[in-house]
């Protein structure tokens, strides 16, 4: 039963709160509820059984009991009408009743709530993982490595800004619509990359970060079956989670792609992600993400590491330099072309970028160039380049990995 | 819900006069809209920061000092209040203020009520 339970929390939970703050215009009266009804659920289904539509139950029962409270606090005519609206916005559950549109549409309202830009990126993040994902504050203050207490006062302070700024609790209308979803796709594509980061064991909790983005994402997909780019994002994000645990050996050191054991890849997930790309691409809109995946699954699709299509590689990135004009971006896609075209050509498009000066305390500026020196058998130079990347590298597995090359190159 | 905007300039830009406004292209359209909907519930075009006085008091001495109350790149030069259903509406029309399109800049406060 508790099985059951926690798979209903997976499944569930999000939707319940989101229809509970739709009809109580309370966002911690809707946690608490939604709390509420699963812990009730735990003991009334080992007893009865689990029910048809488990979701429907727990938002019942979680709706009941937010009209307890309220008829409780009742004591100005302002709660008592509000109590009365609340009973009357939605009939007794019924278990014959499949129509699920407007439940849907409250964990999209949710979603596109707690992504408005009006508050502030990390109280975004840490709000779709508390309301939409349910993750509890200790395990969010854990993911991003701040205290408890930071976490929670930075959710009370986003709770209190929806509520007096005046946020509207909504799907965005029409010309606000592409914008927004851009940045409720962000939060999603950041939460995978705090996960991913991580790369050792004791980083479980962030690993997880991985888990539930994509499982975001996967809602998002279902909500938005329309929006090119929503299925680009996921299937970015499914292609990179399938190399996920090939990318650090047993010992915890960083493995390049080239050195990746391909046999150990999820295949399942390859497929998937390249099945989804390609259901994108067909809608003829292309973006940002959709040109991610292609890359990732680029580099997935390749049965050796020598088989890479780098000249289809570069041209994406050219093409995504043109949705995002990042340094970045154009640093990646140097890499393509020194793979695909000669090492000189892509030194030639490093030496651009270091001339401009945007990344000049991004480490992996000088590890490309050292990268490139270094397949050119000019090692003296490339320990040049692996030094000063040391000097600017923050992750442990990084540094250790340049150490090991700076090492290489020394000793050539 | 209600909203202040308060329209910041740069210091050192061009300082048009409430009668200048109402005849310049770029403020009257927005302004035509604003009377047409009926958000705008008040609101001044404020004199240059240059002509502020800030008062502060230390125990019984009143201190006077010439300028605004902090020193700044921007600087309030008018508010408005406006009634919306929201804060997307609010951001909607800071968004279209000439001010904001004009290299300065709009802070949205709701009013506590």
């Amino acid at each position: 039963m508790e099985a059951a339970v926690a798979a209903a929390f997976r499944e569930e939970w999000g939707q319940v709160v989101a229809t509970l703050i739709r009809v109580t215009g309370d966002w911690d009266l809707a946690e608490e509820c939604a709390q509420d009804a699963f812990a009730q659920a735990l003991d009334r289904w080992r007893r009865d059984g689990v029910p048809r539509r488990p979701g429907a139950w727990l938002t019942t029962t979680a709706r009941n009991r937010a009209l307890d409270v309220l008829r409780r606090e009742a004591v100005g005519a302002q709660k008592l009408r509000e109590a009365a609206v609340l009973a009357r916005d939605e009939g007794p559950y019924d278990p014959d009743d499949e129509d699920d549109s407007g439940v849907r549409d409250d964990r999209l309202r949710l979603i596109f709530t707690c992504c408005h830009p009006a508050l502030p990126i990390e109280a975004r993040v840490a709000l779709t993982l508390r309301t939409l994902a349910g993750l509890t504050t200790p395990e969010i203050a854990r993911a991003f490595l701040v205290p408890e207490a930071t976490m929670a006062q930075r959710l009370v302070r986003a709770k209190r800004k929806i509520r007096n700024a005046g946020i509207p609790y909504r799907v965005p209308p029409a010309h606000l619509l592409p914008e927004r979803t851009t940045g409720v796709l962000g939060v999603v594509y950041l939460l995978f990359n705090e996960g991913y980061a991580a790369t050792s064991g004791a980083d479980l909790v962030r690993t997880n970060l991985c888990a539930e983005a994509i499982r975001l994402a996967r809602v998002l997909a279902r909500l938005m079956p329309d929006e090119p780019e929503v299925l680009g994002l996921l299937a970015l994000l499914v292609l990179h989670d399938a190399r996920r645990d090939t990318r650090v050996d047993a010992a915890g050191e960083l493995v390049t792609l080239e050195d990746q054991d391909r046999t150990a890849w999820d295949r399942a997930a390859i497929d998937e992600g390249a099945a989804l790309l390609e259901t994108a691409l067909r809608r003829g809109r292309v973006g940002p993400y959709q040109i991610q995946a292609a890359i990732a699954a680029c580099h997935t699709t390749a049965a050796t590491a020598e088989e890479t299509d780098w000249a289809d590689i570069a041209a994406l990135y050219g093409e995504l330099a043109r949705f995002v004009p990042s340094a970045v971006v154009r640093l990646n896609r140097a890499v393509a072309v020194g793979m695909s075209e000669g090492e000189e050509a892509g030194l030639a498009l490093v030496e651009e970028l270091e001339q401009e000066g945007d990344l000049s305390g991004y480490h992996l500026l000088p590890a490309t160039r050292a990268d490139l020196l270094r397949r050119m058998g000019r090692a003296h130079e490339a320990a040049e380049g692996y030094a000063r990347a040391l000097e600017l590298v923050e992750n442990d597995a990084e540094r250790r990995f340049l150490e090991k090359r700076l090492a290489e190159c020394r000793s050539a | 819900m209600k909203y202040v905007l308060f329209i910041c300039t740069p210091v050192g830009g061009e300082e048009l006069s409430p009668e200048e406004i109402a005849k310049d292209p770029r403020f009257t359209s927005y302004i035509d809209e604003m009377r047409g909907s009926g958000v705008v519930k008040g609101g001044a075009r404020l004199r240059p920061s240059t002509d502020a006085t800030t008062v502060r008091v230390q125990g019984d001495e009143v201190l006077l000092s010439d300028g605004p109350f902090v020193e700044s790149k921007e600087y309030v030069a008018g508010f408005d209040i406006i009634e919306v259903a929201d804060l997307d509406e609010a951001l909607g029309i800071a968004s279209r203020h000439p001010a904001a399109l004009g290299g300065g800049s709009v802070e949205v406060r709701p009013v506590w009520e």
